[in-house]
């Protein structure tokens, strides 16, 4: 029995090396050529877009002949929620400063496992606040402020 | 004697007081990681690369060097104690190091794993400090077709040996490369691939996409098992090894060295390839085979060796070529391009102390893994008793500070997230990421190469082959491929491959 496409490690790898193919050729043909002897910004791109074009046809293919599923589970949780830790963490730092960011990264990146425990998080947070704090901040002398922004003056 | 010289030199460089340091930390770390399953060195040497910002180079190859084979003593450590390969190198030690823990030998075992990585170690630093020179000194009368040319070996040669589909490989290395290609043109001073982005106009951090991959993406993948807890029981009773064991693995130890060496010049082959090939041999030369499997020394003895002479070796083409011949070494040459050091041969004339205080830091590194090791083993086995869920957010944070701090730009952080969900793609439809990370160091050199080469020549392609050196890289990528496209090498690599993933 065949399975689902979505489910097929080739089809996807296929399909991926030609979205990046794709937007790679797509946005190359803006840049000159240029010729072999002179070449131009876009002679590289243009040539691995090209390859990766190739590629992705092929896996796409070899995907749809044969079925090789994708093994275990895709983690939706942990793929959702722990990239959202990591902009949080971004965006908190330009906001709020160290600590809002530190908070929210240790509580959203412990959500996206399983087995959250309230109080343990809560002190794994302070652990690692006053760690990264003292050895970042006043260890390496990063220039970042604790509070900033609404909370802070 | 100029070898001799030099060592002295390295010694001097390496002894300094903040270099030991450094190696210390390195090791430590290193042992740290290699004990525990979830994380390795590339994610290790990801987190701490914007840290090394901050040091000087000696002192940060020495201690990204000492996680790297730091990690190999580590992952043995576990494999031995509770059949749990805390490397992928160490797969091969839990066959018989497990059993010869189970009969009561956990000491010897452990002690014949140090024994054995310290000479595999000890050879290593004297072959690197022979080879290194006259590599280098070759490299230096390269041209841009040469360098061209070995680049485009190196990299074919590292799709090509590593594990799994080649095509997907190969094309994973145009994906580095067109990833490299992002930023602004050197020679047109045109914004490629930018999407507008300020930050983008500047490339795509090497530190990005190396913790994007190798650590977030990891993690991802990780969270998404099962739970799994381990029962650590075994007791160790007497460290010593008896005179017979050190007779006995005197021969596989040294077998294991040399074939750990000889995989570890090859670019693509990781240290399990070294460590199942040097046990299959093992295997093969013994009187009676049929105590592999159930305990026998030398299953130990002889892999151990391999997978640290591997590990060491696989510093010969970057530190002398510039070409990183593992995801590791391409994070070494991204720690040089932080520190501004551009990577190749003439790092050896320019930097001499960064070449063989490294080289001796191994050597003093390896001493100190011994003592680190095998005193304080009970120590390192009761960290198996930090639960995961522990452990990834503070990975989380070390990363994401480290990041912000390179441009202290949230971008950066964007980006990384960007990257570790492609990255867990990548590990969910067996697209490697090593090859990626390898063209993406090495683009934009190739693409300099590339272009220069054909400035020379006007325009004419044949330079690559008309030049001898070039011609024999040339024909030997051509050769790489052949021969690994061979139904009967494939299938024996498959094979191989199996056994030791």
């Amino acid at each position: 029995m065949k399975g689902s496409l979505l489910d097929n490690k080739d089809f996807l790898s296929g399909l991926h090396f030609l979205f990046f193919g794709g937007i790679g050729w797509w946005m190359a043909r803006d840049y000159p050529f240029g010729s072999a002897l002179r070449m131009g910004p876009g002679y590289f791109p243009t040539v691995l877009s090209v390859i990766m074009l190739i590629a992705g046809v092929w896996f796409v293919i070899k995907g749809i002949r044969a079925h090789d599923p994708v093994g275990g589970n895709w983690s939706l949780r942990a793929l959702i929620v722990l990239p959202i830790s990591t902009i949080l963490f971004g965006w908190l730092m330009e906001e709020s400063g160290f600590v809002a960011a530190m908070v929210a990264l240790c509580f959203v990146s412990a959500a996206s496992g399983r087995g959250f425990k309230w109080l343990e998080v809560t002190l794994l947070t302070i652990g690692l606040t006053v760690t990264c704090a003292a050895g970042f901040i006043y260890g390496l002398g990063l220039p970042y402020p604790m509070i900033k922004g609404v909370w802070g003056y | 004697m100029e070898l001799f010289n030099n060592l002295i030199f390295g010694f001097s460089v390496a002894l300094t007081w903040q270099n030991l340091w450094f190696c210390f930390i390195g090791c430590f770390l290193g042992t740290l990681i290699g004990v525990l399953p979830g994380i390795g060195p590339l994610a290790t040497i990801a987190m701490l690369l914007p840290i090394t910002f901050n040091l000087p180079p000696v002192a940060a190859l020495i201690m990204l060097a000492g996680i790297y084979y730091g990690a190999q003593y580590g992952g043995s450590t576990t494999a031995i104690l509770v059949n749990l390969p805390g490397e992928t190198s160490a797969v091969v030690t839990c066959i018989d190091g497990y059993q010869m823990a189970r009969q009561g030998r956990a000491g010897p075992a452990l002690a014949i794993a140090a024994v054995g990585s310290f000479f595999a170690g000890t050879v290593c630093t004297l072959i690197i400090a022979l080879f290194g020179p006259p590599l280098a000194e070759l490299a230096l009368k390269f041209g841009a077709p040469e360098y061209f040319s070995l680049m485009l070996m190196g990299l074919v040669a590292a799709a090509v040996l590593a594990q799994g589909d080649m095509i997907k490989s190969l094309t994973m290395v145009a994906m580095g490369l067109l990833l490299g290609i992002v930023g602004t043109d050197v020679n047109s001073g045109m914004a490629r691939y930018s999407f507008g982005i300020a930050e983008l106009t500047d490339g795509i951090g090497f530190i990005v996409i190396a913790v994007g991959v190798f650590a977030i993406g990891e993690i991802i993948g990780n969270l998404g098992q099962p739970d799994e807890s381990t029962v650590f029981t075994a007791e160790i009773k007497g460290l010593m090894p008896t005179i017979n064991d050190l007779k006995i693995s005197a021969a596989p130890i040294m077998r294991g060295t040399l074939i750990g060496a000889f995989f570890g010049v090859l670019p693509g082959t990781g240290p399990a390839i070294a460590s199942f090939s040097s046990y299959m041999v093992e295997k093969k030369l013994a009187k009676d085979p049929s105590r592999f499997g159930k305990g026998a020394i030398e299953g130990v003895a002889g892999p151990e060796s391999a997978n640290n002479a591997d590990a060491q070796c696989k510093f010969i083409p970057m530190l002398t070529l510039g070409i990183p011949a593992s995801a590791v070494m391409a994070l070494m040459l991204g720690a040089l391009t932080i520190q501004g050091i551009a990577p190749g041969p003439q790092v050896m004339t320019q930097k001499p102390d960064l070449f063989w205080g490294l080289v001796a830091s191994m050597w003093i590194g390896n001493l100190m893994l011994v003592i680190l090791n095998l005193p304080m083993v009970g120590m390192w086995v009761q960290l198996l008793k930090v639960p995961y869920r522990l452990l990834f957010p503070a990975i989380m944070a070390f990363s994401c500070i480290g990041i912000y701090s390179v441009n202290n730009s949230s971008m950066e952080l964007y980006l990384t997230a960007l990257f570790g969900v492609i990255g867990f793609f990548w590990m969910k439809t067996d697209c490697p990421p090593a090859p990626m990370l390898l063209g993406f160091v090495l683009g934009p050199l190739m693409e300099e190469n590339l272009r220069r080469a054909l400035l020379i020549s006007r325009g004419d392609p044949s330079v690559f082959v008309t030049r001898p050196i070039s011609l024999g890289f040339v024909i030997a990528t051509v050769l790489i491929i052949i021969v690994m496209g061979l139904p009967a090498i494939r299938a024996k690599r498959s094979a191989i491959t199996d056994v030791a993933s």
